[in-house]
């Protein structure tokens, strides 16, 4: 196997619901990564992207995990997290936080141009698509809102599963709606918020794909919740946990 | 063209069908609405079925036209030139349409522009007046103030007229009547069609074509003798005076040419500066709004003509709010909207719950953004709007006038956590959020919560998933979603054991 990322430092972004919910993904990330030759290190600096703040309409508190992800991240080469949602948050929110501190804002243009998701990072940093990974099963892929409409990473994910020995990706109806996750908005507005997940969960259980697959757990949380309490024979899994895979 | 002095009562004695009693802003929290709206499943079944069919439309006709991020650019370009200049642009406006025989008449507010038209119509005597759709006198509800006033005020635009017959209130700006299917239209025909003019015939189908005839046959008479017809107006030209109605079904173009009164109430936000300008916006809104590369009727017409059509013509330009909206830099890009409605046809949301669950005549997108900023936060309903929305992103990408919509409604979000914060009575949510950012702020603090989470992880690890029973608020989840287990060990906990020496 190469190792394209040899000498590349990166800044493992665990992201907090992977932290507490799902430390199989950012571990799966640290194998792959070390795998193609990356020197990796996590600070325990980090907390979180913020979004679940800024999104819910307090600034303040989306300021200070601005300040810890400088604080985490300000050494590394490229920061990489298991999430396009909050690579997009990164990106797309941390100036708007930061604007009336220019000494925190100069440090964060600098940083988010260097945060990627993981399969950004694979696909344009270390320009591989077939990370040598098997998984020969039947895969059906969920788009993420973030990931398609925020961090904007297209067709990355797809790119490197189609890559995967054995793996068959079959299409998922009406894939770029959303799964009705929204952050707070599961809990503000419940109802709709079930209401989307089913109308998702459905689609997937017709794609009679054994996995479901996606770029940010906080989506296969969601779907997955559905699909587990209806007993549908699908199993939620990040696409780092697929792309770890090596044949036996 | 016989003019009745005095128009039959129904069983209510009124002239017109009763909407549903109160106020849309008095509507409770946009969550409890939802839940209402979400249990009929025949207008879920409707909605679904019909933005589906609009949303492939609009993708269709817009895939035609190459240039067409560069439409949307000039459009964007021209409405915030317009919002810049907006003081000078209405006096212009005002100086043309003086110029080309318009009276304009200026109403801060729903209560004035009422008064204003209530007043206009009693001048001239007539007890009825005909409308073409508009937008802005749902707004001021300016059918009931008529119908206070001993008016009787026909909508004409075919579902506003089932929406109308129904006793209901429109769900959608462009398609009123989308949460209805052709049964359900019938059966309001057969109902309420008699009492208030020409009946459907009795043995009417829910054949389209019946019904659009049952319709036809019913405004008929309406149109032959009303002396007054009331619009709204898609754009007002600046530099000419020129007000434009763009339209499906011909029931605008009889409006606005039949009847000798024509008064046209317009938000002030409507205008452009040039003529040449409604080449953008007449490329950009039919193939945003319904799909299609033209639409059907565009009526446009500048003051008086003598001698053809209208010859008292009044222009009511309205505040309503929109002033407010001006005034808040980063909500002011709303005053760019076309009401095409392609964000709320987009909107995962609003294509489940529908536009009633709203409170507010605008749903969807456009809704919980400009109806929090025209209105306020005071209500309920207004602080609950701008978290009708997951943040998907779906709606910008569609919007003819590039509004970014996830931008404005965080902004507004922030307004209302704000205003949460400033109140006196404690708020669960400002509390809640205050601890969690405290271990949020520091990873160290973070560290501390991954330990209590790895401790529930480890109480429950026989269970893999936490399901139905569970207390609030965790069965806002898990009332129908199974929630997997915390892991016993973190990931930073993990990380530590094996990377970190001692």
């Amino acid at each position: 196997m190469s190792q394209p990322g040899q000498g590349l430092s990166v800044g493992l972004f665990a992201t907090c619901i992977n932290d507490v919910m799902f430390p199989d993904t950012p571990k799966h990330v640290a194998e792959l990564l070390t795998r193609l030759g990356c020197s990796l290190t996590s600070s325990p600096a980090q907390t979180c992207c913020g979004q679940m703040f800024t999104n819910t309409g307090y600034f303040r508190e989306g300021e200070a995990t601005v300040e810890a992800y400088v604080e985490a991240f300000a050494d590394c080469d490229y920061v990489v997290a298991p999430s396009a949602s909050c690579i997009g948050s990164v990106r797309h929110q941390h100036q708007m936080l930061a604007a009336h501190r220019p000494a925190l804002a100069r440090k964060v243009d600098r940083l988010i141009k260097r945060s990627l998701d993981l399969t950004e990072f694979l696909t344009d940093i270390l320009e591989v698509e077939d990370v040598g990974a098997s998984f020969p099963h039947t895969v059906t892929y969920h788009t993420g809102c973030h990931s398609l409409r925020v961090a904007r990473i297209g067709d990355r994910p797809q790119r490197l599963l189609r890559a995967v020995r054995g793996l068959r990706l079959v299409d998922l109806a009406d894939s770029d709606i959303c799964c009705g996750f929204g952050g707070t908005f599961c809990l503000k507005n419940p109802d709709v918020s079930i209401a989307m997940a089913t109308n998702k969960a459905k689609a997937v259980a017709d794609t009679k794909a054994e996995y479901l697959a996606a770029v940010d757990n906080a989506c296969l949380m969601n779907i997955g919740g559905i699909l587990h309490r209806i007993k549908a024979p699908v199993t939620p899994i990040h696409v780092a946990s697929i792309l770890v895979q090596q044949e036996p | 063209m016989s003019q009745l002095t005095t128009l039959p009562r129904d069983t209510d004695g009124r002239l017109t069908p009763a909407p549903p009693p109160g106020e849309l802003i008095d509507m409770p929290r946009f969550p409890i609405n939802a839940r209402h709206e979400l249990a009929n499943t025949d207008q879920r079944n409707n909605l679904q079925a019909a933005t589906a069919t609009i949303r492939a439309k609009r993708a269709l006709r817009v895939s035609e036209v190459p240039q067409w991020e560069d439409l949307r650019q000039a459009a964007k370009t021209i409405k915030d030139q317009v919002d810049r200049h907006l003081d000078s642009y209405l006096l212009q406006a005002e100086q043309s349409l003086t110029k080309a025989g318009a009276i304009v008449h200026w109403a801060r507010d729903a209560t004035e522009a009422n008064q204003i038209v209530v007043d206009l119509v009693k001048a001239t005597g007539a007890p009825e007046v005909v409308k073409v759709k508009s937008m802005v006198t749902q707004e001021t509800e300016l059918n009931e103030a008529l119908e206070q006033a001993g008016i009787a005020a026909w909508e004409t635009d075919l579902a506003e007229l089932i929406v109308q017959l129904g006793h209901d209130r429109p769900s959608h700006v462009l398609v009123p009547a989308i949460h209805k299917n052709r049964s359900q239209i019938k059966d309001i025909f057969l109902t309420e069609m008699g009492q208030y003019g020409t009946p459907a015939p009795a043995d009417l189908t829910d054949d389209p074509s019946a019904l659009t005839s049952a319709a036809r046959t019913h405004l008929r008479n309406k149109f032959m003798r009303s002396t007054v017809g009331i619009s709204g107006g898609n754009f007002l030209v600046a530099d000419t005076g020129t007000l434009v109605v763009v339209e499906s079904e011909g029931n605008g173009r009889m409006c606005l040419t039949l009847p000798q009164t024509l008064i046209s109430v317009v938000g002030i936000e409507k205008i452009v500066p040039r003529f040449e300008d409604l080449e953008v916006f007449m490329r950009l809104l039919p193939r945003s709004s319904t799909g299609e590369r033209m639409n059907p009727y565009t009526s446009m017409w500048t003051g008086v003509t003598p001698g053809d059509g209208p010859q008292n013509v009044h222009v009511v330009l309205v505040d309503n709010g929109r002033t407010s909206v001006l005034a808040d830099p980063i909500g002011r890009q709303t005053l760019r909207c076309i009401r095409c409605s392609a964000c709320m046809n987009t909107c995962p949301v609003y294509t489940l719950v529908g536009g009633h669950a709203y409170g507010s005549v605008y749903p969807g997108p456009i809704g919980i953004c400009l109806s929090p900023l025209m209105r306020g936060l005071d209500s309920p309903i207004d602080q609950s709007l701008p978290y009708a929305c997951t943040l998907c992103g779906a709606c910008p990408d569609v919007c003819p006038v590039k509004i970014d919509f996830p931008e404005v409604i965080i902004h507004l979000r922030h307004e209302v956590a704000e205003h949460k914060i400033r109140d006196t009575k404690p708020h669960l949510e400002t509390t809640a959020i205050a601890a969690a950012g405290w271990f949020f702020a520091k990873g160290r603090r973070f560290t501390v919560m991954t330990w209590l989470s790895g401790l529930v992880g480890r109480v429950f690890k026989a269970k893999k998933q936490f399901g139905a029973h569970m207390p609030w608020p965790a069965r806002l989840w898990t009332s129908a979603r199974d929630l997997p287990i915390p892991a016993a060990e973190s990931f930073r906990e993990w990380w530590r054991r094996n990377h970190e020496r001692p």
